[in-house]
Order: C-alpha cells, then sequence, then structure tokens
C-alpha cells in the first residue's frame, strides 16, 4: 500500500482522490440502466412522434419533421386528457381523504400492530394489478350487493356502477392507495408525539394542534403521497377498460389503442410526450405551491 | 404582581403496569414560589410534572391550584406550561413563532412586542428568524425556556430546563429565571440534577427517591439536617459511621461505633431504634496533625486516622482519610492554611463540632 506511510513516496496515488474516483464507478451501473430503458425509448418516441407516412406504403411510416402530428393528437384526444385530468384528480383526493387517517391510525395507534398492519395496506399489491381489477368488476357488478343496496337508496345516477366514470375512479382509488399511505405513514410516525403534547401545552385543543402542528409537519408525505398515487393514475388505461365505458375512456386508453390497434405510432408517440408535459408542468406548480422547500 | 394560588399534589399516584413512578405524592408548592425537584435518575420527576401539566393521567389522587381540582382538565385548559426535557420546538416554525405559538392560540392579535422582548431576554433577537435546528442545543434550550415563559402561566414546569449549556450560560439563565419567576410571580417548579442549581435557586427544595418524597424544605435546612441517608448522600456528600446508641443525657445522644464514642443533639438524630448512622458532611469535619491532638476542643467528636489522598482542587483540599476501623472519611478543608498541607500517610486526627453531627435511621 503505497498511501500508507507519508515515506511511501511521490508516486503514491493519494487516498481522497481515489476515492472519489470509486465514488464515480457506483454509478455506472444505474447509468447504463437509464441510459437503456430511458434515454433511448425516449430518443425513439420522440423521433417516432414526428415520423410522417410514408408516400409509397400505407402504414409505413418515414423520418420527418411533422410537428402538426402534436396537434392533431391533441384536437383529437382533448376530452380523454381532460377526463384523465379529472378521475386521477379525483382518485388522488380520494385517496387522500382514505388514507390519511388510515396512516394516522397505524402511526399513532398501532403499536405493536404497525408493522401487520402496513402489511395489510401493501398486501393486495401482491396479487397483479390485472387480477384486482377483474375483481372490482365483480364487486362492482349491476347485481352485486353494493350497487343493490346504492340503488335501493337511489344513489346512483345511472342506477349502476359498473360501466361509468365512478367505477374507474373507484378502482383507480383502490389500486393506487398503499402508494398514498406508504408515504404518509413514513411522515406522519416520523413526527415526535412530544411536539403534539407541547402544541396541547401551550393552548391548542386537539383540532388546532392538528392544523398547526400535525397536518404541516406530515406535508412532505403528503406530496409524496399524492405525486405518487397522480401520476401513475393519470396514465392508467386497465381501470378505464376494465371498469369504465366507451365514453370513460383515459389518455392511456387513446396511446394504447393508437399503438396497438389503429398501429398509428406518430400520434400515438405525440399523446405520449403530450402526457408526459402535461404530467411534469403539474408536478412542479404543485411541488412550488406546496412550498416544501426540503422535500427532496 | 397578580394573584396567584397555592399547587397542591393530593395523593398523587402514576402507575404503568407493575412499575409505580410516583407514589402517593401529597404536597403544597406555595403561590409564587420557587421549587426544585432533585433525585435520582428514574425516580419520578417528569412523570410528576407531566401529570401536573396534564400530559399524563394519575391512577390516582388530585392536583388543585388553589380550590380549583384541575385534574380533570385537558392540557390546553390549564394554567400551565411547560419547558420539556427535550425541547419540543416545531421544527417547522421559526424561532419567533415557536415563542408565539402559546399567545397566538389564545387568540391574542398583537404579538410582536411580547415575542420580541421575550427574545431579547433570552438573547436571541437576531436569530428570530431562524428555524430550532439551525441553532445549537443551548439556544434552543432557551427558546425552549422562552415559549413556554412568553404565556406567563400560573403556574411553568421546567424538566431540567438549563441542562444542555456551558457554566457561564448557565448561571447567567439561573438568574434571568429567578428574576423573572420574582417579578412575575409565578409558580416554578424547577427539576433538575444540577443540586447546587437547586440550593441556590429555589426557596424549597424536595428530594424524591422512587416515586416518594424523602425530605422537603429550605435548601440550607435540607442540606444541613438530612433526615435519611438517601438524602444525606444524593444532596451534596456525607461522612456515615455506623454504630449503636449507647445512651442518651437529656438533648445529647451518646453513639458508640468501632470502639469510639459519638455525640450529637437528640432533635438531630432521625434514628427510632438502638442501629444508627452517625453522619457529618465534609466541610464541617477539621484535619488535624496527630501531634496537635491535644488542641482538639473538648466537646467535639473525634476519630484518629491516616491520609490515603489528597486531591487539590483549588478552592479547597479533599482529604480521604482511613479510620482505625478501616473506613475511608471524606474531608474538604479551604485552601487558607499557611504552611504545609497533610500528606499522604500522614497520622491525623479528625473532629466536628457535635451541633453539625446529624444521626440517621439505618
Ligand atoms: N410511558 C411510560 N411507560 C412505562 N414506564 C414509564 C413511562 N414513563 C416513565 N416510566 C417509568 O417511570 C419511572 C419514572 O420516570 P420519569 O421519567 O418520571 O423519571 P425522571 O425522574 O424524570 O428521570 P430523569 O431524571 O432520568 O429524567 C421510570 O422508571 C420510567 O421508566
Ligand atoms: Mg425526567
Amino acid at each position: 500500500m503505497a498511501a500508507v506511510l507519508p515515506s511511501g513516496g511521490v508516486s503514491a496515488t493519494p487516498v481522497a482522490q481515489r476515492r472519489s474516483r470509486t465514488g464515480y464507478f457506483l454509478l455506472l451501473p444505474g447509468m447504463a440502466w437509464l441510459g437503456i430503458f430511458f434515454a433511448i425509448p425516449f430518443i425513439t418516441l420522440f423521433v417516432t412522434s414526428l415520423q410522417a407516412p410514408s408516400p409509397d406504403a400505407a402504414g409505413q411510416f418515414v423520418p420527418a419533421f411533422q410537428v402538426s402530428n402534436y396537434a392533431e393528437a391533441f384536437l383529437n384526444y382533448w376530452p380523454q386528457f381532460v377526463r384523465s385530468l379529472v378521475y386521477a384528480g379525483l382518485a388522488t383526493i380520494f385517496a387522500l381523504l382514505i388514507g390519511y387517517p388510515l396512516a394516522y391510525f397505524i402511526a399513532f395507534r398501532g403499536g405493536k400492530w404497525r408493522g401487520l398492519l402496513l402489511v395489510l395496506v401493501v398486501a393486495p399489491t401482491f396479487a397483479s394489478f390485472l387480477l384486482r381489477t377483474y375483481a372490482w368488476q365483480t364487486i362492482l357488478s349491476d347485481n352485486s350487493p353494493i350497487t343493490q343496496f346504492l340503488n335501493f337508496l337511489h344513489l346512483l345516477p345511472d342506477e349502476r356502477i359498473l360501466n361509468t366514470g365512478i367505477a374507474v375512479v373507484a378502482g383507480l382509488t383502490y389500486n393506487f392507495l398503499p402508494f398514498m399511505i406508504l408515504p404518509l405513514y413514513a411522515a406522519l410516525e416520523k413526527i415526535d408525539p412530544r411536539l403534539i403534547e407541547a402544541g396541547s401545552d401551550l393552548y391548542a385543543s386537539p383540532v388546532t394542534t392538528f392544523r398547526k402542528v400535525t397536518w404541516p409537519l406530515s406535508l412532505p408525505g403528503v406530496v409524496a403521497g399524492t405525486l405518487l398515487t397522480f401520476i401513475p393514475a393519470m396514465g392508467d388505461y386497465i381501470n378505464a377498460q376494465l371498469l369504465g365505458s366507451t365514453g370513460d375512456r383515459m389518455i392511456g386508453n387513446a396511446i394504447q389503442v393508437n399503438f396497438i390497434q389503429f398501429r398509428d405510432y406518430p400520434i400515438a408517440s405525440a399523446l405520449s410526450f403530450i402526457l408526459m408535459a402535461a404530467i411534469l408542468v403539474l408536478v412542479f406548480s404543485y411541488i412550488r405551491r406546496a412550498g416544501t422547500e426540503d422535500l427532496v | 404582581m397578580r394573584q396567584v394560588d397555592d399547587l397542591r399534589l393530593d395523593h398523587l399516584t402514576k402507575s404503568f403496569g407493575e412499575m409505580t413512578a410516583v407514589d402517593d405524592l401529597s404536597l403544597t408548592i406555595p403561590a409564587g414560589s420557587f421549587f426544585a425537584l432533585v433525585g435520582a435518575s428514574g425516580c419520578g420527576k417528569t412523570t410528576t410534572l407531566r401529570m401536573v401539566a396534564g400530559l399524563e393521567d394519575p391512577t390516582s389522587g388530585r392536583i388543585l391550584i388553589g380550590d380549583r381540582d384541575i385534574t380533570g382538565m385537558r392540557a390546553y385548559q390549564r394554567p400551565v406550561n411547560t419547558v420539556f426535557q427535550s425541547y419540543a420546538l416545531f421544527p417547522h416554525l421559526d424561532i419567533y413563532e415557536n415563542v408565539a405559538f402559546g399567545l397566538r392560540r389564545r387568540g391574542i392579535k398583537d404579538v410582536k412586542g411580547p415575542v420580541e422582548s421575550m427574545l431579547d431576554l433570552v438573547e436571541l433577537g437576531p436569530m428570530a428568524r431562524r428555524k430550532p435546528s439551525q441553532l445549537s442545543g443551548g439556544q434552543q434550550q432557551r427558546v425552549a425556556v422562552a415559549r413556554a415563559l412568553i404565556n406567563e402561566p400560573e403556574v411553568l414546569l421546567l424538566d431540567e430546563p438549563l441542562g444542555a449549556l456551558d457554566l457561564k450560560l448557565r448561571r447567567q439563565m439561573q438568574i434571568e429565571l429567578k428574576r423573572i419567576q420574582t417579578e412575575v410571580g409565578t409558580t416554578f417548579v424547577h427539576v433538575t440534577h444540577d443540586q447546587e442549581e437547586a440550593m441556590t435557586m429555589a426557596d424549597t427544595v424536595a428530594v424524591m427517591n422512587a416515586g416518594r418524597i424523602e425530605q422537603m424544605g429550605y435548601p440550607a435546612e435540607v442540606y444541613e439536617l438530612p433526615r435519611t441517608l438517601f438524602v444525606a448522600n444524593f444532596l451534596g456528600q456525607s461522612n456515615i459511621i455506623s454504630g449503636a446508641v449507647a445512651g442518651s443525657d437529656g438533648s445529647m445522644v451518646t453513639v458508640s461505633a468501632h470502639g469510639a464514642a459519638f455525640r450529637l443533639p437528640g432533635d438531630r438524630n432521625s434514628a427510632s431504634g438502638a442501629a444508627i448512622l452517625v453522619g457529618v458532611r465534609p466541610e464541617k469535619v477539621t484535619l488535624l496533625d496527630a501531634v496537635d491532638s491535644a488542641r482538639v476542643p473538648a466537646p467535639h467528636n473525634r476519630v484518629d486516622g491516616t491520609v490515603t489522598d489528597v486531591s487539590y482542587t483549588g478552592v479547597s483540599t479533599q482529604y480521604l482519610v482511613r479510620t482505625p476501623w478501616g473506613q475511608e472519611l471524606t474531608v474538604f478543608e479551604q485552601n487558607d492554611i499557611v504552611g504545609d498541607r497533610a500528606a499522604v500517610g500522614d497520622p491525623v486526627v479528625m473532629h466536628w463540632a457535635v451541633e453539625h453531627t446529624f444521626g440517621l435511621e439505618p
């Protein structure tokens, strides 16, 4: 080992320098993974989104710079965009409303059951996404007890749940709920119970203590949870396909149909890019508004 | 000064399962007094404060301020504030908002004046807009004190509030706390591990052991006349010699121990039977060279011995002296003697006034 003793001489590589280079080597697998599975498809997709139909062969596309693909994609599918936004937004709100009390309960009242309760939260994800959504087809079907009960109360405008927007939102809420609960739990669990005691010691009622102490301290979890729910829900197509009618299709369905059925690759790629851009803009403005500078 | 009432604990008990953390505690803390609670770690000090604050429900017993029974009141309804042992500052709020928290919750709109003067008081004015995580431990502690004090509660509970401060700042905060306490007339209940702090600041010191108060009173009173072995050893140091009561002539008790005889005033004896522990504080003992043993005043208690250790501590010198029966006693001498100090191996004689001797139940 050259660097052990100072008397070792000039040829020794300083330990610090060698160590920092090791750090970069550790990045290599990750960079390679990203390069192969993210950067290359990303570029291919972008190139495809600008292609034009081949003048020679029907159904073939040639490299071009046809920006009008984007306008066409948007004009044809803007209702699906809006619907995705609304459905994903609603699902996120419902997941937050259901998930927050649940995460709060597990974090503060769970005691020794915490671990088990958390396993139960993620347990549904052990079954495949598709399978669970099929199960919801049965749960929400027209002669299921739930539908019949709600009909009995005259609460359903179409007298059914399956093949309506309600079913899609319900499915999205259910499927992404664990991604809401886990970050919420992580944030709530970190809160020192003594802070809540300090709140009540300083004349804050339980409700005020929640508003002024617990809620602000759990905000990083709320931001993370809503993002982890909203982003995949926005791009989802399984729920709309299995639980909704043709009138409830989301942007994910449009992309899927264009790729698989119509084989209109430029339009499908353009839709993907519009979706990506929309999500990015939404997420950034959301994070800025949430104002959690110590989120990352 | 405003009208405040005594804080009374009435047969207060708290058990955690099998463990009794606070055991049938009854005491009255006079309004506007500075009450110090000392005791070994885990003896129930924090639990007692938490019950007064309303953060822990007593298993049995009552808590009263004057004639108002506050036992059933929720924490946020009590006229009591706490400086927590772990600060518990709100990490998402800056120092200013931490200090303003209590005032805002009580609907006080104009918080600027009080908050700024409070921050000046704890010398954190320039830090007002920092977050707690950007402060040192001692600064955080001062924020915790300011956050509680600004509410001018009837009772302020301080759970080792000065533990993280350096000596200079600690003394400064002690003086400051004492001044504020006198000024606003709040009752302070102060838990500390620093006995000197307890004795210099408090009107009343209570020594707690295993969930009970062993002894309480004026600091000097408790120090000069400990009534239990725990108090004698916990509050300051004591030399304890075990013996048996040999006789009692009116106001004096005579004890024989290891072939030596000691006398102590009857009203300084807490032992009920014949077995007794004779005690004396190390600074009450005077050391003489064995050749000068004739100079020991006749009524004094005396023990011969050999010096086994000398440690010079600046203001005083601490000696360990081995008695003929092999016990080591501690002697503190002021460093005001001219000439040679006793050295290790020197034969000496220790003596002290009968009035400084106390007797304890073994
Ligand atoms: N929530 C609790 N559950 C079970 N036991 C507890 C609980 N809180 C305190 N105790 C126990 O009660 C006893 C008294 O604790 P307490 O915190 O009052 O001690 P303390 O005198 O403040 O000690 P320290 O000086 O170390 O702060 C301890 O033995 C402790 O283990
Ligand atoms: Mg404590």
